[in-house]
């Protein structure tokens, strides 16, 4: 590092320090380490400097400060994301929320909670459970991910089928832009005058503004909950017996799928009783009044066993709901314990195309030399095919990141997207250049130029540049010609 | 399918305007001009641009609870594909005079009486193809439920007027019809009423609509036989016979709504006032009143912690009156990062000043 930049560094340290307390700047390249990356930790940078806000205020005086000597910001909350949305700047200040932590207030008579973005997920509906109510998305990570970066991803979970997404249960934010203004975006009503930047806020990746406390709904906690596990010979009829249930107008609160490989290794990791002989699983959790559920439950069994399912079993006890859903839980590490390392995709593709993708998704991994898992959340059609590859072995990287890479133009052919909840980040920044063409790129970049126009806020994430797009494009030679032959090339 | 693409005409419309410095107001069935009809009286009014034109079933699967179609395709017909297949618009937007149009609703952002249980239209909204006032065809969002790929663009179309862009298919999120649906009624004033909407929020019966109105409460039950008989047990009240009464509300039939001098207000469900002569929707949250003293009415829902409107030929004209100066600001560069000449709807203002005061002032 430079003197020049020492100096500037020192003095933009001794700003902080006379606007936050001791504890909240860190400075020392060994503890700055402890940001370096979030949950995707295979892409990490040393960030310049980390601001730990323990108020509104606080945050507001960090901006005006980065607006002062232009620093770029990063802003991170509990680290758990996987696409390096929070990925620090070597030149940037990362200003983490995780100190704004407190839950400002429980209004059970309007069905709302008023939390700061640094309260945890599953900390709200523990909060709100003594009046039998829940915030509703359950992202895995919920025991430590946090509301801000839920809002950031427009966070899904396993039960996004019948409740929606973060977009679907925040009722409110207050936005801090770059610029220091403090938007108050909704509130405890269910619509807002003007513009809807409350939506628009709703998975924005930190792009447009710092928000600093987030107002969500609470609701009843469903009284009976019942899981089902059905075992199928073929992945193919596992696949239409998920479109099959939709069109019976069965909206479970959760729909699972795994195949034979994420099966087998749940089962040998946590002993969940799955069939292991059985080439792809449904998991379905029905909830809701005891009848509405009872009724549900004699439909989607009468449809499972007409699309060919061999067992259909139904957890009777909590206990062995819980276990069920265990295997289900543990997928991600079960799958850890087979393959030294694994790739983890998150496209969405319309339902209809599930059994064809899948198949195809197989076919490419024959290609590549590598193989695959499947466990997804197959209600909403969001996949999570998890490359299976050993970092050690040359070459077995760049394969499995080449088979990701078409995985997720395979989804995007088919009518999907290349992120289901998961985020672009930095990770998927080049699969963004296959789902929006030129202009629309382009109107992203205004509109971010909008909340931002000194383009410092959580700058290169989301959205690609358009040279990076015509580089991208770039490597996949179509026909023998370049595309964009007029930009210029390094 | 029926109807025809006319994006490429529409597109090319825009791009005319703005290459003369012209402007358009984009106009669908018209079912909903009455709430920007304040601005037909100035001159000179920018020519109208229809959609209607352009319309018809661009994709519909049941069994992915999508429906794509084109802006200009009557609710009438999206509607009736969907019963077909048993299934409907979770956000049952209104059909004034029985009209209306699917980038309308959207545009619009009006929802009807089930919001806070089936959802809002931004919230079934999926995916949009609009032209921007640079006259660019851009597409976001798709026809999946879960995607974050870029800004939610999509959603923010909804309630912007058209002056974000003008939509020319939408993909929404549909839902299965209820098995069944029971209407139960309670002979209670306003604040009794009030109080068992909170209670029943907090408890999870299948409630998908409540309305009171002139000292009887409504609740709309939905779901499986058994669950409607088991929540009816609970909940007690009358067996409403009129099965209708919920589409007069959502089109606004009912007689409450002829009279003039109409406000909307949305408040938190619990907020104490407005009540007198209210009629109440969304458990308390939506309020519909004629306030007596007009003046002093924004004041009355800011100080209950919401927000309102006349519900008039003004109402989707002067939105940015109602939205505090910051956000106005943040509104003002976001239309000019869609629609940078004001081409689109230059008489509205939804969250900053109108296009045209913007030109009188340049």
């Amino acid at each position: 590092m430079t003197s020049e930049s020492e100096a500037r560094r020192a003095r933009v340290e001794s700003l902080l320090r006379d606007a936050l307390p001791a504890a909240s700047v860190i400075v020392d390249a060994r503890a700055r380490k402890a940001f370096e990356s979030d949950g995707l930790t295979a892409i990490r940078e040393l960030p310049w400097i980390v601001a730990l806000p323990e108020t509104e205020a606080q945050v507001l005086e960090v901006l005006r400060i980065c607006r002062e000597f232009e620093v770029p910001v990063v802003p991170r909350g509990a680290g758990t994301g996987l696409s390096g949305g929070a990925r620090p700047l070597a030149h940037g200040l990362l200003l983490g929320l995780s100190k704004l932590s407190a839950i400002l207030e429980v209004d059970v008579a309007n069905g709302v909670a008023r939390v700061q973005p640094g309260v945890r997920n599953l900390a709200i509906s523990e909060a709100a459970a003594d009046h039998g109510l829940y915030y509703a998305p359950d992202p895995s990570s919920q025991i430590a991910c946090s509301i801000g970066g839920n809002v950031a991803e427009n966070s899904g979970g396993v039960h996004c089928l019948k409740y929606g997404l973060t977009v679907h249960n925040v009722l409110g934010v207050r936005l801090i832009t770059f610029e220091g203004d403090v938007l108050n975006l909704g509130g405890k009503t269910f619509d807002s005058p003007g513009y809807d930047l409350l939506a628009l806020t709703m998975g924005s990746e930190g792009m447009l503004g710092v928000v600093t406390e987030v107002t969500v709904r609470l609701l009843p906690a469903p009284p009976e909950k019942r899981v089902l596990l059905a075992a199928f010979p073929e992945v193919a009829a596992a696949a239409d017996a998920v479109g099959a249930i939709i069109a019976a107008g069965l909206i479970p609160a959760g729909l699972e799928m795994m195949d034979a490989p994420a099966i087998r290794a749940a089962e040998d990791f946590v002993h969940a009783g799955y069939p292991t002989d059985a080439e792809a699983i449904l998991l379905c959790e029905l909830d809701g009044v005891a009848e509405e559920v009872e009724a549900d439950l004699a439909r989607v069994r009468r449809v499972l066993q007409a699309h060919g399912a061999g067992e259909v079993r139904v957890a009777v006890s909590a206990a062995d709901q819980a276990r069920l859903w265990l295997g289900r839980k543990s997928a991600f590490p079960a799958v850890g314990r087979i393959s030294p390392d694994y790739y983890c995709m998150d496209g969405t593709i319309p339902r209809a195309h599930l059994a064809d993708v899948l198949a195809r998704i197989g076919r490419l991994a024959e290609d590549h030399g590598l193989a695959v898992a499947n466990v997804f959340h197959a209600g909403d059609g969001n996949l999570h095919p998890l490359i299976l590859y050993d970092a050690n072995v040359p070459g077995e990287l760049e394969r499995a990141e080449s088979l990701g890479a078409r995985i997720l133009e395979l989804c995007v052919a088919v009518g999907g997207t290349v992120t289901g909840e998961h985020g672009v980040g930095i990770e998927k920044l080049d699969q963004m250049c296959a789902q929006f063409d030129d202009a629309a790129l382009a109107q992203m970049h205004r509109l971010k130029a909008a909340f931002d126009p000194a383009g410092l806020m959580n700058p290169g994430k989301a959205v690609p540049t358009l040279s990076r797009c015509a580089e991208v494009g770039g490597m996949h030679v179509h026909g023998g010609r370049l595309p964009f032959p007029n930009l210029p090339r390094f | 399918m029926g109807g025809g693409d006319r994006g490429e005409e529409l597109c090319e419309a825009l791009r005319d305007c703005r290459g003369r410095g012209a402007s358009v107001r984009i106009v669908g069935s018209g079912s909903k001009s009455f709430l920007t009809a304040a601005a037909a009286s100035r001159t000179p009014d920018p020519p109208a641009l229809s959609t209607t034109d352009h319309s018809g079933v661009l994709d519909y699967r049941p069994e992915e609870l999508v429906i794509t179609a084109r802006a200009g395709t009557p609710l009438r017909e999206v509607e009736r594909q969907l019963a077909e297949a048993d299934q409907q618009l979770p956000f049952e937007p209104p059909r004034f005079h029985g009209g209306g149009t699917l980038g309308g609703a959207v545009a619009c952002g009006l929802s009807g009486p089930g919001r806070p249980w089936r959802g809002s239209v931004r919230d079934a909204v999926l995916g949009v193809e609009l032209c921007n006032g640079l006259g660019e065809r851009l597409r976001f969002g798709g026809q999946v439920m879960k995607n974050v790929a870029g800004y939610d663009v999509s959603r923010l179309q909804v309630g912007a007027f058209g002056t974000l862009g003008l939509l020319l298919a939408i993909s929404v999120k549909v839902l299965p019809r209820p098995a069944a649906q029971e209407t139960r009624t309670f002979e209670v004033d306003a604040g009794a009423a009030l109080e068992l909407c909170r209670r029943w929020a907090a408890r999870p019966y299948p409630i998908t609509a409540t309305c009171f109105l002139g000292g009887l409460l409504r609740v709309r039950l939905a779901g499986a036989e058994p669950a409607l008989r088991a929540a009816a047990t609970a909940l007690g009240g009358d067996r409403e016979r009129n099965d209708g009464f919920w589409d007069e509300l959502r089109d606004q039939r009912l007689s409450f709504f002829a009279e003039p001098g109409l406000w909307r207000g949305s408040l938190p469900p619990a907020a104490a006032a407005p009540l007198d002569g209210c009629l109440v929707t969304w458990g308390g949250g939506e309020r519909w009143w004629r306030p007596p003293d007009p003046a002093a009415a924004a004041a009355l829902l800011a100080a209950h912690g919401g927000h309102g409107r006349p519900f008039d030929d003004s109402f989707g004209l002067r939105v940015g009156r109602y939205v505090p100066a910051v956000e106005r600001h943040y509104g003002d560069r976001l239309r000019r990062a869609f629609d940078p000449d004001g081409v689109l709807n230059p008489d509205l203002s939804v969250g900053q000043p109108t296009a045209r005061a913007r030109r009188d002032a340049d």
